[in-house]
């Protein structure tokens, strides 16, 4: 803590308003910043201590068991678990390539006059509270989406021999499926603008010289201006995974809120942990439904935590392969 | 065709007042030639021929369109909406500007190198075989003989045949634009185009660009923008000198830098102006 003052104190009278005032910026900085550690620990911990009970009743196999009965007080968190990983993946399959079209049309294609709106209307989306995304999933998109996409997905891609199991079953309109939908439409404007931005910082010479050799705009988009900016790109992606995963309003709405979990079906109605921790908490009476909630807050923090070191690896990675040292 | 040499031509024609278009062939010709930045008039007519496997230097103040020029001769200025030629620009007879023109095509033959080093953020080997596989389809051998043969021609091959998977841009700046320049010969272009390519290199680097040109312009017709004017003396055959827009003179790099036609250059090269 003294480290900053260890001036020398030869004209400590002229300097010393200075070095105070130093001395506060400094540490009051410094506040703040392990402020951030403190609460970061703080929530750890309460997590944990919330969850004991249920740690020490159920152990590891919470994790993987996928019985979920208040009364009876046993709880397993595979349904909310595997729901929160299915959605989010589902939303990425969907925004990663859509978003990575729309800022290459943006930062590439498109005329100039329509550069701004477009960009502009893309931020805007990403303005949108997800309780109206929420409605909007539940009274609009889902009945369409059940009475047209989903037959024509299982008509489609429901008849390929293994892949078909995700597309079987009634053609409800909620589920997992419509909840991953919802939860792209959400994360597209965080991943595009991202990237948007990041296509624009590669500098026109790399561009030009890549075209020079007589590269098309994909091929430069693909094989060089990616590449160029994969920190960013990445960063951008995990960006939109870390909302999906914590989507809670949006995807209570549409994804069926059902603890069952009997099919591999993507149609089927399930539960993610951010939806049930929603809408039980204020239901859980036992004190053991309170902690196992508390569990699946801890396991949703765990999933999000590895999605960024995971991120961090693949970055590490990447930069491996290119044999660049940074 | 091989040209005569500049000796040669210095026998047969002792006014030099024109260069001597008729003993050599025009790979690219430049006829009533203007651009234009949206509304403004960066280029104003220029009449110019670039001859065949030898080097072409164009000189002259910051913003006289040296560089402008240069990026006429791949259409470069096609990826901004609000840049146009007008006039006539061929390449072999093919008219350039033609929208029907294959703008991949034309960038294959006639190839760039850029102020500062652009390595692609990949390998070494993976720089140098990214255009070849744009235009052609090549076996693993004759790919791997390619990208030593681009690289023995850039001077660049002794020193990274045992790092040719480490990432380009782990090189030094002269370095990566020796790579560049094997990059651009990689696919075999008539014509490479350099535009200010040591600018941003230490003299050593540059020197030894400046003997790769000497080399290259065995095979290839080089065109080079520079500030530098002892550079345009010591490596080209012809120098191009503009100014605002305009070409002021060209011809025969002896005659430029000893004996200028005109004051306007003369005070640009002696250091009057510029």
């Amino acid at each position: 803590m003294a480290d900053s003052r260890t001036k020398p104190n030869s004209n400590l009278g002229a300097n010393l308003g200075a070095n105070l005032g130093e001395w506060i910026f400094h540490n009051v900085t410094r506040l703040f910043a392990l402020l951030t550690l403190l609460l970061l620990a703080g929530i750890i911990a309460s997590l944990v201590y919330g969850a004991l009970p249920s740690l020490a009743k159920f152990g590891p196999s919470f994790l993987w068991s996928s019985g979920w009965n208040p009364p009876m007080e046993e709880f397993g968190g595979l349904v909310p678990i595997y729901g929160t990983l299915v959605t989010s993946l589902i939303a990425l399959a969907i925004a990663v390539p859509v978003s990575f079209g729309i800022a290459l049309f943006l930062t590439e294609l498109s005329p100039a006059w329509l550069r701004r709106p477009l960009g502009v209307a893309i931020e805007l989306l990403a303005g949108i509270p997800s309780i109206v995304y929420g409605m909007w999933g539940l009274l609009v998109f889902a009945p369409l989406f059940g009475q047209y996409i989903q037959p024509f997905l299982a008509a489609t891609l429901g008849r390929i021999p293994f892949l078909g199991q995700l597309f079987q079953g009634a053609p409800m309109g909620i589920g997992l499926l419509s909840a991953g939908v919802i939860l792209s439409i959400m994360i597209i404007p965080f991943i595009a603008s991202v990237m948007r931005d990041v296509f624009e910082v590669t500098p026109a010479i790399l561009k030009e010289s890549a075209y020079a050799v007589g590269a098309t705009t994909w091929e430069v988009v693909w094989n060089v201006v990616l590449p160029f900016t994969r920190v960013g790109v990445i960063g951008g992606i995990m960006l939109g995974l870390g909302r999906a995963l914590g989507e809670t309003m949006a995807v209570t709405f549409v994804i069926g809120n059902s603890d069952q979990l009997d099919t591999s079906s993507l149609f089927a109605a399930g539960n993610s942990i951010a939806s049930a921790l929603a809408n039980e908490f204020t239901e859980a009476v036992s004190p053991m439904h309170t902690s196992a909630l508390i569990e699946l807050g801890l396991v949703l923090f765990l999933i999000t935590f590895t999605v960024l070191v995971f991120s961090k690896l693949l970055l590490m990675q990447l930069a491996r392969q290119q044999g660049k040292k940074t | 065709m091989p040209g005569l040499s500049k000796s040669e031509l210095r026998m047969t024609d002792t006014t030099l007042q024109e260069p001597p278009a008729t003993a050599l062939s025009p790979q690219i010709t430049f006829r009533d030639f203007n651009f234009y930045y949206g509304k403004y008039h960066a280029l104003k007519n220029v009449n110019l021929d670039i001859y065949r496997t030898h080097v072409t230097a164009f000189i002259g103040p910051s913003g006289c369109g040296k560089s402008t020029l240069l990026r006429t001769m791949n259409r470069m200025y096609d990826l901004y909406p609000d840049q146009r030629a007008v006039g006539e620009l061929r390449l072999d007879g093919m008219d350039i500007l033609d929208k029907s023109v294959d703008i991949n095509h034309l960038r294959a033959r006639v190839g760039m190198v850029f102020q500062k080093p652009t390595p692609f953020p990949m390998s070494i080997y993976d720089n140098i075989a990214f255009g070849i596989n744009l235009q052609e389809r090549l076996s693993r051998s004759d790919m791997d003989d390619r990208v030593e043969w681009a690289l023995k021609k850039a001077a660049l091959w002794d020193e990274v045949k045992a790092i040719l998977n480490q990432s380009g841009m782990s090189l030094s700046g002269g370095q990566q634009q020796r790579l560049c320049i094997a990059r651009g010969i990689a696919v075999k272009p008539e014509v490479l185009l350099l535009d200010e390519p040591t600018s941003a290199l230490d003299p050593i680097s540059t020197m030894r660009i400046e003997e790769l040109i000497a080399e290259l312009k065995e095979e290839f017709t080089i065109v080079i923008v520079t500030h530098n004017m002892q550079q345009a003396a010591r490596i080209s055959d012809y120098t191009a000198y503009m100014y605002l827009g305009e070409l002021v003179e060209f011809g025969v790099t002896d005659q430029i830098f000893i004996k200028p036609q005109k004051k306007q250059t003369e005070d640009y090269i002696t250091g009057r102006f510029g």
